[in-house]
């Protein structure tokens, strides 16, 4: 299937990436490309069979609901772009 | 010292011909004098690793030594090391000093190993030749205007120009098999879920696994020893009992049943590539192994199918990376969305952009029928191939890839023509099989890798397969000219 310029800019929004509108027709092309080798998908007949989400078809393993973590929130900030009082610092979003 | 394999470093140190240190120091020097050239390290940490040396010779002094202690080994960057850059060859986690370590780090550090360094691999494990890494290509050893493949491809690189005696690799697509193929030297994907995934930085949940990359297929048995096992952080880690890998090695392979995919020996295969497998097919049968042919009808849509599953899988885990709590960062963003779009714009690189925007799309609404069901349910029928197929034979052999290495830039212009460099190794992944490779044979001076597929948890028995074979033949000893 073959994206338009508008598809690409909408794809990339929703994945919060940032492009420049000159490398929109290059992305076009390309993820047009892609597209087109997983359009062969649709070649094979899938009417009634089970979609299979896990190799081994298992499912998802309960635990106790205990806490187990220490707290590290120090060590884990000493490596964040910014911090203040324990907290992340992100821009404004509320005026 | 730099060509013995593991086992022999193993006995060397117990018999007492040389230390940890001496082992370390000497690998250290190695990685110092021909990483400027092949790239394969991103980062070396050499006081590290000589304390970690030292306190492996005291150790064994006492009298606490295992088959691993005190032999030095490296890890793919992919893998998070408290306290040591753990950058995924993204300049997302360049400055990314990871907090704790991953399960399998963990294993291998309790098992006694030094860690040398950090190996070099394409951007978060997304491609085929290590050119997406954001420190540059690695070199093939056996060629240098060659790539080494990826994603693991610093690991393969360092294994086959000795600069590190065993690394670590993980394997979504065929990241382990295929570097192994393309740098002579053995890997091994085990099953899903047999080694955990935590602190394995995930590229697509329900295919990624760990492995080793070794010189022997021995080696690879005492890694994984050490590798395998249970852990609960691991949502998807499968709570089984772990064999001793050594054990049934030398087992004899008389009556084998060797199931070879005609698929894999169709159109796009390289002629002496072919001929290569071939001669390696009819070498198992002189050790008594029977060789029948099979089919696995659905492995043509194995391709498409991965480049839905994989990329949904990407652009869901690679959310995390917002700027926020670690990583880049862009410089002034001036609202929170901007904050979000340039850091992940400026922190990742093309691939890893391409197959975020391609899993977006796949996943967004109006598609996830189209796109992503359908590809689960292909995936269903890619399993039922391989479950047919192990009812008659024990294990299937073919090319591990279509080629030998090709040349630096060679596959960089279109992605899809890179993407078809995993045509034989996808399949496992989706099935979620363990799969290995070896070395089998050179043309023109380049290895070429066959591929040995097993039943769900059947490591044991590949090891064991693989192992008869370099009894009986040489060429995992063969090392690039030069080294």
């Amino acid at each position: 299937m073959a994206l338009k310029e508008d598809d690409v800019r909408k794809i990339a929004h929703l994945a919060r990436l940032a492009i420049d509108d000159a490398d929109i027709p290059q992305y076009v092309q390309e993820l047009s490309r892609v597209l087109e080798l997983v359009e062969q998908m649709s070649t094979v007949n899938t009417d009634n069979v089970q979609p299979l989400a896990h190799p081994l078809d298992e499912s998802q393993r309960l635990r106790k609901d205990e806490v187990t973590e220490i707290n590290e929130r120090e060590h884990f900030q000493s490596i964040a772009p910014a911090t203040e009082d324990g907290l992340y610092l992100v821009p404004k979003v509320i005026e | 010292m730099h060509n013995k394999t593991l086992a022999e470093l193993s006995a060397g140190l117990a018999n007492g011909e040389y230390t940890s240190v001496e082992l370390t120091r000497h690998f250290l020097d190695r990685a110092n004098e021909l990483n400027p050239e092949l790239n394969a390290y991103t980062t070396i940490t050499a006081e590290q690793a000589l304390a970690e040396a030292q306190s492996a010779d005291k150790n064994r002094s006492a009298g606490n030594a295992g088959a691993l202690t005190g032999i030095p080994m490296a890890h793919k960057d992919i893998y998070c090391t408290r306290g040591v850059r753990t950058s995924c060859g993204s300049r997302m986690l360049d400055n990314f000093i990871a907090p704790y370590d991953a399960h399998v780090v963990t294993q291998l550090k309790k098992a006694g190993m030094v860690m040398l360094g950090k190996l070099n691999m394409d951007e978060f494990a997304m491609g085929s030749s290590n050119e997406t890494s954001y420190y540059g290509p690695v070199k093939n050893p056996w060629n240098h205007n060659c790539v080494p493949g990826g994603s693991s491809g610093g690991s393969a690189a360092a294994v086959a120009a000795r600069l590190t005696p065993a690394a670590t690799g993980t394997d979504t697509g065929g990241s382990i098999r295929q570097p192994a193929a393309l740098c002579g030297v053995t890997g091994i994907k085990p099953t899903y879920g047999r080694v955990s995934r935590y602190g394995m930085i995930a590229f697509a949940s329900s295919l990624d696994q760990g492995g080793p990359i070794t010189r022997t297929a021995e080696d690879a048995a005492m890694m994984l020893n050490a590798m395998a096992g249970f852990d609960q952080r691991d949502s998807t880690s499968v709570d089984r009992a772990v064999p001793d890998y050594t054990h049934h090695l030398t087992d004899d392979i008389k009556g084998l049943k060797i199931g070879v995919p005609k698929e894999y020996f169709e159109e796009g295969l390289d002629d002496k590539v072919r001929a290569v497998i071939e001669a390696a097919l009819s070498e198992y049968e002189s050790l008594g192994a029977k060789c029948v042919e099979i089919s696995l009808p659905n492995s043509a849509i194995a391709v498409p199918t991965y480049y839905v599953v994989a990329p949904a899988e990407c652009s869901s885990n690679l959310s995390r990376f917002d700027g926020v709590r670690f990583g880049y960062r862009c410089a002034d963003p001036k609202d929170l969305i901007d904050l979000y779009c340039r850091s992940r714009a400026e922190g990742f690189g093309a691939e890893v952009k391409r197959r975020i925007m391609i899993g977006t799309y796949a996943l967004s609404a109006g598609y996830y029928d189209a796109y992503y069901l359908k590809a689960q349910k292909l995936r269903r029928l890619i399993s039922d191939d391989f479950k047919n197929a192990f009812e008659q034979v024990d294990v299937i052999m073919g090319p591990t890839t279509p080629t030998t290495a090709f040349r630096l830039g060679e596959k960089t212009d279109d992605p899809v023509t890179m993407y078809l460099s995993d045509i034989y190794t996808i399949a496992v992944n989706l099935a979620g099989l363990p799969g290995m490779s070896i070395p089998a044979g050179l043309i023109d001076g380049l290895p070429v890798g066959l591929q040995l597929i097993g039943n769900y948890f059947s490591e044991e028995k590949l090891l064991n397969v693989a192992h008869r074979y370099q009894q009986a033949t040489d060429w995992h000893r063969q090392s690039p000219p030069g080294l």
